[in-house]
C-alpha cells in the first residue's frame, strides 16, 4: 500500500513539472504586452519602457521560467502584474471563495445523486425509475449559466430571500457569506447531481445482475441490507472515478458560475487575469489546479484501495 | 405561490422594520463593470481607477464638471501671463490629506515632477509635457512655467492622471488611497467591491452619502437581477445585453441615455495600400450608413459623427454630410481609385459589443460596394499588440474614449499612418493659442480637414447608458471625463 502511493505521489510530481514547463510556454506564446495593456493607448514608448523594466519583462524567457519555478518551491508565486500584490495572496483570497463554493456543491451533489440512483435500479423499468432518470435527462442537458439565472430571478428577484450575486467575504459572517452561496453551488450541483445518479444507477444495475447477489436475495437476505451492503460498495468503484473527475470540472464550472453570480473566486480571478495579460497570475492558479486535480486523483485511488480491498495487495 | 410570496414578504418588512430608519437613505451601491487593477489614478490608464476614484477621493488642481468645463478644485483661482507660459495658482488653505497630512504647494510640485520624471509610469504623461518647471512661491501659491504656450493646460491638469497627491503617501496609493476629496478610502474586497465613506474633515461641501460601495458586475446577465433585486441602485454605465427594453419600462428605474468622449471610428491603415489611396478612402465614406451601424452596434443608440470630435464639446461641426451615404458613388469612386471589382481585407474586431456587432454591418455594407472584408475577432491584448502597436491591420473597430483627443491624428507613429503637415500646423497653433473664440475656430479647421481626407470611417459618439433607481438624484448624464462624479448625488426621500 505505501509503495503503491509512493509511486502515486512520484507520478504526481513528474506532471507538475511537465505542467508547469507547458503552461509557461503557452502562456509565452500568447500575443499580447501585458505592460501595453495596462498603460492603455496613449501610452508614450518612454514610459512602457519604465513599466516593462519594473515588471521584469526584459528578461530572457529561461531565466524568467527557472525564476519561476524556483520561486514556486519556496512559497514565492511572483507578483501579479495588474494587481502588483503577491499572487499567493491573491489566490488565497479567492481559494476561500472557491473551495467552499465547490465543497458544498460535491456534497449536495452527492447527497442528491447517491439515493437517487440506488433508488431508480432498485426499481428498474417502474415508474419511479423512469420518472427520476426522466428529471436527470433534463439536469444533464440545462447548461449550467441558464439554470443559474432562473435562480436568481426565483430566489432572488422574486422573492428577495438571497443576494443575486456578488460576495460580502467571511468576515461579514459566516451566514451572509453561505447565503451568498447558495444560489451558486445549487447551479452548480443540480447537473453533476443529474450525471452522477445516472452512473449510480447502470453501476448499481450492473452490480445487482451479478451471481452473489442473486445468493445472497435466495440465502433469505432482507432487499435492503442486499442492496445497501452488497451491492452499493461494489458499485462504488465507477461512481468514485466519476466524483473525482467531477471536482475538477466543479474547478471549471465556477469559471462560468461565478461570472454570473460575480463572485470573486478563483474561476474570475484567472478570467480576469487572462484578458488583462496578467500572466503570473494565469500560471499561478493554473498550477494550482494541476496541483488539485493531481491530488484529487490520489485521493480517489485511495479511496479505490478502501473500497476494493484486493486493490491494496495487487499493484 | 403568491400566498407564499405575500407570507415571506410580510416576514422580511417585519425583520426590516426593525432596522430601517425613517431618514433619507444615505448609502449607495454603485455597479461597475470592470474592476480597478489598483488604485492609483496617476499610475495606469485604466477607466475603472478613475470611474471610482476621481472627484470623490482624488481631486485636482482643476477639475471638469458634468459638461466638460473647467471648474476650480484645489486651485481657488489661476493667473496666466499675456504670453500663455506662466500660470500662477492660488491654493485652498486648510486643506488635509486623509491621512491628517496638509495639502500645500509642496504637493503641488511633488505630483507634478513626479509625473513628468524620466522614471514616471503615468499613462498620460504627454499632459504635462509642456511644463518646463514648477515653482513653490509659498504654500498657498505655485508658478508652473511652460516651455511654450499650451492651450489646454487648465483642461490637462483635470485629469485623473494629475490629481494631487502626497510624499507621504504616493507608493502606496495603489493598495490604500490618500487623497483631499469628500469621500475616503475604506475597504477594498477583491474582486468584489470598493467601499468609500465620507471625509468628516473635507474643506468643501460636504457630501449627502454617508457610503459609496462599488460593487464589480462583469456580466450584463448579471446587471440586470442586480438592479431588479435592489442589491445595486445605479450602473453609471450599464453593460447592456438585450434587456435595457425591459427595464425602460419600469418606473422604479431611470434610463439616461448620454454622451461619451468615445468616437467610434472604423479605422483605416492610411499607409497601406489600398487604402493610402483618397478615392478608396472617400468610397468606404460613401458606403457607410451610419443609421444602420447605429441600429446594430449592440445598443442601438448613439450620435451619428462626421468627424473625430465630440457632439458635446462647444466647438463641434455636423460633418455628417461630407460623404454622405451613397452606395453608387462609392462604386464610382473605387472604379475611378483603380478597382471597379472592388478588393478585398481584413477587419479586425476587439471584444466591445460596438465592434463585434457593429463590424457586421459595416462589412455587410462594404460587401455591397465590392469590398470583401475578412472579419478577424481579437482580444484587447491582441488588439494592442497587433493594430495599435504593429500596426499590422487593413480596417478595425474601436471607440477612442479618451477627452478631447483630435491631436491624435498628427502624431506621425500613430497606428492610423496618417500624415498630413496641414493638420499638424493647426495642432501647432491650438497648442499655442489661449483665447477660447480662436482656438474653437482652429478645432473646427482641424475637424474638416481629417473629415475631408475620410482618415477613418467616422460612425458614432459612444452613448453613456446609465440606469439608476428613479429616487436617486445628482447622478451624472453624460461622461465628459472619464468618472462617476458622487458629489451631488443624493437620495429625495
Amino acid at each position: 500500500m505505501l509503495a503503491y502511493l509512493a509511486k502515486r505521489i512520484a507520478i504526481g510530481l513528474v506532471t507538475l513539472i511537465v505542467a508547469s514547463a507547458v503552461v509557461f510556454l503557452v502562456l509565452e506564446i500568447v500575443p499580447g504586452d501585458p505592460a501595453l495593456l495596462m498603460l492603455g493607448m496613449n501610452a508614450e514608448p518612454e514610459a512602457l519602457a519604465a513599466l516593462r523594466e519594473d515588471m521584469g519583462l526584459n528578461q530572457p524567457v529561461v531565466l524568467r521560467y527557472f525564476g519561476w519555478v524556483a520561486g514556486m518551491a519556496f512559497g514565492d508565486f511572483g507578483n501579479s502584474y495588474t494587481y502588483s500584490t503577491p499572487v499567493l495572496e491573491l489566490i488565497g483570497g479567492r481559494v476561500m471563495v472557491s473551495l467552499p463554493l465547490a465543497l458544498i456543491s460535491l456534497f449536495l451533489s452527492t447527497a442528491i445523486a447517491l439515493p437517487v440512483g440506488i433508488f431508480a435500479a432498485s426499481r428498474r423499468g417502474k415508474p419511479a425509475d423512469t420518472i427520476s432518470m426522466g428529471a436527470a435527462q433534463i439536469g444533464v442537458a440545462i447548461p449550467n449559466f441558464w439554470f443559474a439565472l432562473i435562480l436568481i430571478y426565483l430566489f432572488a428577484v422574486w422573492l428577495r430571500l438571497v443576494p443575486a450575486g456578488g460576495f460580502p467575504g467571511w468576515d461579514a459572517g459566516l451566514w451572509a457569506g453561505f447565503k451568498a452561496l447558495f444560489l451558486p453551488a445549487i447551479a452548480l450541483a443540480l447537473p453533476q447531481a443529474a450525471i452522477l445518479a445516472r452512473v449510480t444507477r447502470s453501476a448499481m444495475l450492473e452490480v445487482l445482475g451479478e451471481d452473489y447477489i442473486r445468493t445472497a436475495r435466495a440465502k433469505g437476505m432482507p432487499r435492503r441490507i442486499v442492496l445497501w451492503h452488497h451491492a452499493l460498495r461494489n458499485a462504488l468503484i465507477p461512481v468514485l472515478t466519476i466524483l473525482g473527475l467531477q471536482f475538477a470540472f466543479l474547478l471549471a464550472g465556477t469559471i462560468i458560475i461565478e461570472n454570473v453570480f460575480y463572485l470573486p473566486g478563483l474561476g474570475r480571478l484567472i478570467f480576469q487575469a487572462i484578458t488583462q495579460r496578467d500572466l503570473i497570475v494565469v500560471e499561478g492558479v493554473v498550477m494550482l489546479l494541476v496541483a488539485t486535480v493531481i491530488a484529487v486523483n490520489i485521493l480517489v485511488d485511495i479511496g479505490y484501495a478502501i473500497v476494493d480491498p484486493r486493490l491494496r495487495t495487487r499493484r | 405561490m403568491k400566498t407564499i410570496k405575500s407570507v415571506i414578504g410580510g416576514a422580511t418588512l417585519l425583520l426590516m422594520a426593525g432596522s430601517a430608519a425613517l431618514a433619507a437613505r444615505t448609502d449607495l451601491v454603485v455597479g461597475v463593470v470592470l474592476e480597478p487593477p489598483h488604485l492609483d489614478p496617476t499610475a495606469s490608464a485604466a477607466a475603472a481607477i478613475d470611474e471610482i476614484l476621481y472627484a470623490n477621493l482624488f481631486q485636482g488642481l482643476t477639475r471638469i464638471g458634468r459638461n466638460g468645463e473647467v471648474l476650480p478644485s484645489l486651485a481657488e483661482s489661476w493667473e496666466v501671463s499675456d504670453d500663455g507660459k506662466i500660470y500662477t495658482f492660488k491654493l485652498r488653505s486648510g486643506v488635509t490629506f486623509h491621512d491628517g497630512t496638509t495639502f500645500d504647494a509642496e504637493d503641488v510640485k511633488f505630483t507634478l515632477d513626479r509625473a513628468r520624471a524620466e522614471d514616471s509610469t503615468n499613462a498620460q504623461k504627454q499632459l504635462f509635457a509642456a511644463i518646463d518647471t514648477v515653482e513653490v512661491i509659498d504654500p498657498e501659491t505655485v508658478k508652473i512655467m511652460l516651455s511654450s504656450p499650451q492651450g489646454a493646460f487648465l483642461y490637462n491638469l483635470g485629469w485623473g492622471d494629475a490629481v494631487i497627491v502626497a510624499p507621504e503617501s504616493a507608493e502606496t496609493n495603489k493598495e490604500k488611497p490618500i487623497g483631499t476629496g469628500p469621500f475616503k478610502f475604506e475597504k477594498w474586497a477583491k474582486g468584489s467591491s470598493i467601499s468609500l465613506v465620507k471625509n468628516a474633515d473635507y474643506w468643501g461641501e460636504p457630501v449627502a452619502l454617508e457610503k459609496a460601495e462599488f460593487r464589480v458586475v462583469p456580466d450584463a446577465a448579471a446587471a440586470i437581477p442586480a438592479l431588479l433585486s435592489g442589491d445595486v441602485q445605479a450602473f453609471p454605465q450599464m453593460p447592456v445585453g438585450d434587456a435595457l427594453s425591459q427595464i425602460e419600462s419600469d418606473p422604479r428605474f431611470v434610463v439616461a441615455i448620454g454622451a461619451t468622449e468615445g468616437e467610434t471610428i472604423l479605422s483605416t491603415n492610411n499607409g497601406k495600400e489600398p487604402f493610402n489611396n483618397i478615392k478608396v478612402r472617400q468610397a468606404i465614406a460613401h458606403a457607410l450608413n451610419r443609421e444602420e451601424i447605429i441600429a446594430g452596434n449592440g445598443t442601438a443608440y448613439g450620435t451619428p459623427i462626421g468627424s473625430h470630435f465630440s457632439p458635446a464639446n462647444e466647438a463641434y461641426v455636423d460633418l455628417t454630410g461630407t460623404y454622405p451615404y451613397d452606395p453608387a458613388k462609392a462604386k464610382a469612386l473605387l472604379a475611378e481609385a483603380g478597382y471597379p471589382d472592388g478588393f478585398k481585407a481584413t477587419l479586425k474586431l476587439p471584444p466591445p459589443a460596438y465592434a463585434r456587432d457593429g463590424g457586421q454591418v459595416v462589412a455587410s455594407q462594404l460587401r455591397q460596394v465590392g469590398i470583401e472584408l475578412e472579419i478577424i475577432p481579437v482580444e484587447w491584448a491582441q488588439w494592442l499588440e497587433q493594430v495599435f502597436k504593429n500596426k499590422d491591420y487593413d480596417l478595425t473597430i474601436v471607440s477612442h474614449t479618451e477627452p478631447n483627443d483630435i491631436n491624435i491624428y498628427a502624431r506621425d507613429d500613430y497606428y492610423f499612418n496618417y500624415k498630413n503637415p496641414a493638420f499638424k500646423e493647426v495642432m501647432n497653433a491650438l497648442e499655442a493659442t489661449a483665447d477660447p473664440k480662436k482656438r474653437i475656430e482652429l478645432y473646427q479647421t482641424a475637424q474638416k480637414i481629417i473629415a475631408e481626407d475620410a482618415v477613418n470611417g467616422f460612425m458614432f459618439q459612444l452613448p453613456k447608458i446609465g440606469v439608476w433607481d428613479a429616487k436617486l438624484e445628482g447622478m451624472w448624464e453624460n461622461s465628459p471625463i472619464q468618472a462617476n462624479d458622487l458629489t451631488e448625488v443624493k437620495w429625495s426621500d
